[in-house]
């Protein structure tokens, strides 16, 4: 992310003419977008592809990157589509019932210090309990279609998006609170015209962080009751010891995740572009 | 004393904060009237309660002693007749400046009218913003943003504008340029101007009269005319007489430092 910022161009001397096809091989790369990451990504298949033939590592250790391209072919595509929106409903529904159940608590413990004093406390421990560890009673509890899941899901991701709206709406300068108070206009107002706007930067890394912690969720349901779902298939096919299809699976969750995070991304940028840092643009 | 005809005074005004490290006096037995129209500067050190006044003017605090009064009414409440510029423009980055502008009436009514956006646009152009509406705060120079700040609080148009410090953030040539900006809207529409500010030639070129401040606990030290005569320009200060009053002043709050 830094990588931009860090080009020391902008302070070399001005006295020095330098048009871009005179800059150094090395400078150029770094300045060409997408080409440098996307070289090594390439890079470091080839190298795992050649490693594991040359070393015939197993593919229960290691698949190769052919295998595991092998891997996506054995289940029909249908079935895939199948995995990925189980997964990925479970993630988005969680996701929204954190945002959901977020909103108000943050503006509860923004607004009253008797609730942050009492119900603060109270979300640490829930975030503190290993959500791992209490999926299985949860599903014994919900029962095993979405509900338990979802709840999964949330328990995993709704704490960073309860801090950041949290710092958000208390980070609002106060003079605009008086300019509010001055208009005596309704709390409601307050909160809706001013301090959540002036929360979005915040939300919106709450938001980022959420976003691939739902995947993270989702799958953790997943691997304790699910006939379905990537994290299922992925279960499923270590204990076949089938590994390729296993790394098929991981590379569909990767995937997922990043678009997640990507879309989480462009809504930011394309709807709120005055709530990223000014060189972000 | 105070009359009927006062735009704002301060009746044995006295305010006590209740900290964490206890009580906090922050003004104390303060006696300042404000005729109509009357522009008063506030000059005292940090600290001294000034931004209090302000504060016990706009009815978003109460004295703990004496009395506030707007008008003849004492203070109970904020009112609509009042504008308020802040040190900061605090304006919302993600609001336009013509926005920004029509925000108190979309904040106290929740909707805004065509007639309010006239009267926006009308102000701007006033303020010296035309050809700006569209822009965001984040655009402005810091100048050019507490020109907004300042048309923000002229669009209820209120008859008493209260100003905390509004130029300490801008450097001192823009500082000088808003000054006059200021004097020319306040010539052009009158108002009653409560202005805070520590810059003592800021505080004189502006106002009729100066109230100086001691050190916290804040209390009134001296209430003077200004001897300078309208309009003014950046040469007003330059005559002996001026810079005696000037040299006065820097004694009185010198003085007070040391005591």
């Amino acid at each position: 992310m830094t990588a931009q910022a860090d080009i020391p161009a902008e302070k070399a001397p001005p006295a020095k003419p330098a048009p871009t096809e005179r800059l150094p091989l090395a400078e150029r790369l770094i300045r060409t977008p997408v080409l440098l990451p996307a070289l090594t990504f390439i890079l470091i298949l080839l190298l795992w592809e050649f490693g594991t033939r040359l070393f015939n590592v197993p593919s229960y250790v290691l698949p190769a990157p052919s295998r595991i391209v092998e891997g996506f072919g054995v289940v029909s595509f249908g079935r895939w589509m199948e995995h990925v929106w189980s997964t990925l409903r479970v993630a988005l529904l969680g996701y929204l019932v954190s945002i959901a159940v977020s909103l108000p608590i943050a503006v509860g413990l923004s607004k009253s210090r008797f609730l942050s004093r009492s119900l603060y406390p109270l979300l640490v421990v829930i975030q503190s309990v290993p959500v791992v560890a209490v999926a299985p009673i949860i599903i014994v509890v919900l029962g095993t279609d979405d509900a338990p899941r979802i709840v999964i899901t949330f328990m995993i991701s709704f704490f960073p998006l309860v801090v950041s709206m949290t710092t958000g709406l208390m980070a609002t300068p106060p003079e605009l609170i008086e300019l509010s108070r001055s208009l005596r206009a309704p709390v409601r107002r307050e909160i809706t015209q001013i301090r959540l706007p002036y929360a979005t930067p915040y939300i919106f890394s709450g938001l980022k962080i959420s976003i691939t912690l739902s995947v993270i969720g989702a799958v953790v349901a997943e691997f304790v009751a699910a006939e379905v779902g990537i994290g299922y298939f992925i279960q499923f096919s270590t204990s076949m010891f089938r590994l390729p299809q296993a790394w098929a699976g991981l590379a569909v969750l990767l995937v997922m995740s990043l678009a997640l995070f990507q879309a989480v991304n462009l809504t930011q940028k394309y709807f709120f572009p005055w709530s990223l840092p000014k060189d972000g643009r | 004393m105070s009359t009927e005809t006062d735009a704002i005074s301060f009746a044995d005004v006295g305010q006590t904060f209740l900290t964490d490290n206890g009580p906090l006096t922050a003004l104390s037995g303060v006696n300042v009237n404000l005729r109509r129209h009357e522009f008063v500067a506030v000059l005292g050190p940090s600290g001294c309660g000034k931004s209090t006044l302000l504060r016990l003017t706009a009815g978003l605090i109460k004295p703990t002693e004496g009395t506030v009064s707007v008008f003849g009414h004492p203070v109970s409440q904020p009112r609509d007749d009042i504008g308020i510029v802040f040190q900061q423009a605090t304006l919302l980055p993600w609001a336009t400046v013509e926005d920004n502008v029509v925000f108190p009436a979309k904040h106290k009514r929740g909707r805004v009218s065509a007639k309010d956006r006239a009267h926006a646009r009308e102000i701007i152009a006033t303020c010296g913003l035309a050809g700006f509406e569209e822009r965001l705060p984040g655009e402005l120079s810091g100048g050019m943003q507490q020109r907004v700040g300042i048309a923000r609080a002229l669009f209820l148009n209120p008859d008493i504008l209260l100003m905390d410090e509004p130029f300490s953030a801008l450097d001192a040539l823009t500082r000088d340029a808003m000054g006059f900006e200021l004097l020319r809207l306040w010539q052009a529409s009158p108002k009653t101007v409560l202005f805070i500010t520590h810059s003592i030639p800021e505080a004189v070129i502006l106002a009729d009269r100066v109230v100086v401040m001691s050190e916290r606990p804040g209390r009134v030290i001296e209430d003077l005319k200004v001897p300078l005569g309208r309009p003014r320009d950046e040469s007003s200060l330059r005559s002996v007489e001026m810079q005696d009053f000037l040299a006065h002043l820097r004694g009185l709050l010198i003085k007070d430092k040391v005591a």
